[in-house]
């Protein structure tokens, strides 16, 4: 178990209240300047050596993703946008950090810019989070005024604005080009990569977008030491986390946990163990609605971080754990997710749009018992003709969870919906549609 | 994508109050010059604010003159994000948050709450015409699962009988509190709390 003292957010469950001189007090805001005056290559190369991983979901290094932004400033100006939106079902660690570390989350911004040349920040938060929103923004008022951001902020000759935008409930949002869209005024459809946002952004211009629990362990990694960051973990999967364990366990919670911590240890310790025991647990989605689950046996040794995950074909995700125990009904679970995502497809690629209702469609069916034997291997070439076919990653996050449910509950479907629309017993009956298939001496 | 039920009855005029007025000046100015369609997400929502929760068309005609912008490109946005009520609903908005971790835990049962409390069918307005409910997809509280949105506060932890209840107060006039009702502090584990047990406040385990 991570030693309280190499934890990130001390104030995860608000022991300790998140006003700016609480905040202080933890350690937030002391040496800002001197570490801005390392120079944004020190930090860059820190964030590099921390091997930090981007906790939005892709685990992409954010170092690297730093390094992409032009090094010096042409005639457009550069912008960090925080993603906020956090709505993939499973996941809540953002809402405790937007609520409880709100500084942590703005010292992060302001070095962020500072190392990645931006003069402005926005943070788009869900529109849902209307209270965290507000919460956020008494934080960031308490900085202005502390004179922490704004003109010169904190010492560093930098000057440096956030400002806080508001999304609507829309999931897609959280995809990084929708985001931009959206902040520009526009429905949150994702555009095509290339471009990169790192260098055609927000308006245009180069864009840095990272998620909340990246850029808010960002002072803490550059102050304690890229070294004492990547010693966390397990080399390339380094750090701590923020797990959400929700579900069928017996106390839920978000903890913050060092990478690769066995998932069963994880679920035991701090979750309180699964409803009526261990030997109850059906399945595990490991990071959120959008990774393909995973069936007990597999839950037994896993560990949760992005490698070991990939191994077992899912994937960390957001880190968001959602236990089923067997009182549940697995196909009822994977049907609602497919509910929401054809809820929140935006509706630009035909193959998303199209194919989320129909997974849905069919599983609602198959959880009934209604569905031909045919339709499961029909299923899952529906989510092989999504997967990899659309604009943006929603296609692989609407398809994967259905693909994890047939990879290890087939069986399950095919017991339930084992019947044949063809009648292959001679019944003789002198209407029957198929009956020709059955008269051997037509054939 | 949502589908949105456009109001039959619509208001002949919408402005901006002038306290609503003063925060769309300084919303614009949070954008770069020449840019301040970004504003629309906020003017909708201080609209739908100013006209008891839900947006008239009026209102979006309104906010595309005000933002240069052509109508149908508000029309678009108004439409594409669910947030945004286009016609009536209740002063107490009720969002039943039913995705798959908070089903697991329950979610349903306080669907039934609503429907015994409030209306038979979902996006209808009670009989005192004071709430309405729906189901929604996931509201990130899925560690704190079961969870209704009412407004712009989060109720955690819940049940049936302390749905009943909540929407109970509701109907009386009353506030109930936000939070957890399970007495829990935020998300933190209940009863297994094995970290940060030297902040205040912490609990031991038992």
């Amino acid at each position: 178990m991570l030693k309280d003292q190499d934890r990130i957010f001390k104030n995860l469950y608000n022991d300790l209240g998140e006003d700016v001189s609480s905040a202080q007090k933890r350690g937030d805001w002391i040496d800002t300047k001197e570490i801005c005056h390392k120079g944004r290559e020190w930090i860059i190369n820190e964030i590099k050596t921390s091997e930090l991983r981007g906790r939005g979901g892709a685990g992409f290094p954010t170092g690297l993703k730093w390094s992409f932004t032009p090094k010096e400033v042409g005639t457009k100006p550069h912008y960090l946008v925080i993603n906020a939106d956090e709505s993939e079902p499973g996941t809540c660690k953002d809402r405790d950090i937007l609520r409880f570390e709100p500084h942590k989350l703005i010292e992060g911004c302001l070095l962020t810019s500072y190392a990645v040349n931006a003069h402005k920040c926005y943070i788009y938060i869900r529109g849902e989070y209307f209270n965290e929103g507000q919460k956020l923004q008494k934080a960031i008022d308490e900085a202005y005024e502390k004179n922490l951001i704004g003109k010169n902020s904190s010492g560093t000759n930098w000057d440096f604005d956030i400002y806080i935008h508001y999304g609507a409930g829309a999931y897609i949002c959280g995809e990084e080009t929708a985001l931009l869209e959206s902040l520009e005024g526009k429905k949150g459809l994702p555009r095509l990569k290339p471009p990169f946002p790192a260098l055609i952004g927000l308006y245009g211009c180069p864009t840095i977008i990272n998620n909340v629990e990246t850029i808010a362990v960002v002072p803490t990694i550059l102050r304690k030491g890229a070294k004492w960051f990547a010693s966390i973990g397990k080399p390339k999967n380094t750090g701590t986390k923020i797990f959400c364990i929700s579900g069928n366990v017996n106390n839920p919670c978000n903890v913050e946990e060092e990478m690769g911590i066995p998932l069963k240890k994880l679920i035991e310790t701090h979750a309180g163990g699964v409803t009526g025991g261990w030997e109850n647990l059906q399945a595990v989605i490991p990071g959120g609605s959008s990774m393909p689950l995973l069936p007990r046996n597999t839950c037994e040794t896993i560990t949760m971080d992005f490698d070991s995950l990939i191994k077992e074909k899912s994937g960390l995700g957001t880190a968001g754990i959602v236990v089923i125990n067997k009182d549940q009904d697995i196909i009822k679970c994977i049907a609602r997710i497919a509910r929401f995502y054809k809820h929140e497809s935006c509706g630009q690629c035909t193959p998303c749009r199209e194919g989320s209702g129909w997974m849905w469609r069919m599983l609602e069916r198959m959880a009934k018992g209604e569905a031909s034997r045919e339709e499961v291997d029909m299923l899952m070439d529906v989510t092989k003709q999504i997967e990899g076919h659309t604009i943006c990653a929603f296609g692989e996050g609407s398809a994967w969870p259905v693909q994890g449910l047939l990879k290890h509950f087939k069986k399950q479907i095919e017991k339930r919906n084992n019947f044949d629309p063809l009648i292959r017993t001679n019944k003789n009956i002198p209407y029957l549609v198929d009956q020709h298939l059955l008269d051997k001496e037509n054939a | 994508m949502s589908i949105k039920k456009i109001s039959k009855e619509q208001p002949e005029n919408f402005e901006f109050n002038s306290k609503n007025m003063e925060v769309v000046k300084k919303i614009i100015q949070n954008y770069p010059e020449g840019k301040q369609q970004s504003a629309v997400m906020a003017l909708l929502f201080l609209a739908q604010r100013q006209n008891n929760n839900w947006i008239p068309l009026i209102a979006i005609k309104y906010i595309a003159r005000f933002l240069e912008m052509p109508y149908i490109k508000v029309y678009e946005v108004a439409t594409f994000y669910s947030m945004y009520n286009l016609s009536p609903v209740g002063e107490y908005f009720i969002q039943v948050c039913t995705t798959t971790p908070c089903m697991i835990r329950g979610a349903y049962k306080l669907v039934e709450a609503c429907k015994e409390k409030i209306s038979k069918n979902e996006n209808e307005l009670s009989n005192d015409n004071k709430c309405s409910w729906m189901e929604v997809e996931c509201l990130g509280a899925c560690a704190n699962a079961p969870m209704i949105q009412i407004n712009d506060d989060y109720f955690e932890d819940l049940d049936k009988e302390k749905t009943i209840k909540i929407i109970d107060q509701i109907l009386n006039g009353e506030k109930p509190k936000p939070g957890s009702y399970r007495g829990r502090k935020n998300s933190e584990p209940e009863l297994s709390r094995k970290t940060l047990l030297e902040n205040k406040n912490a609990q031991r385990p038992r």
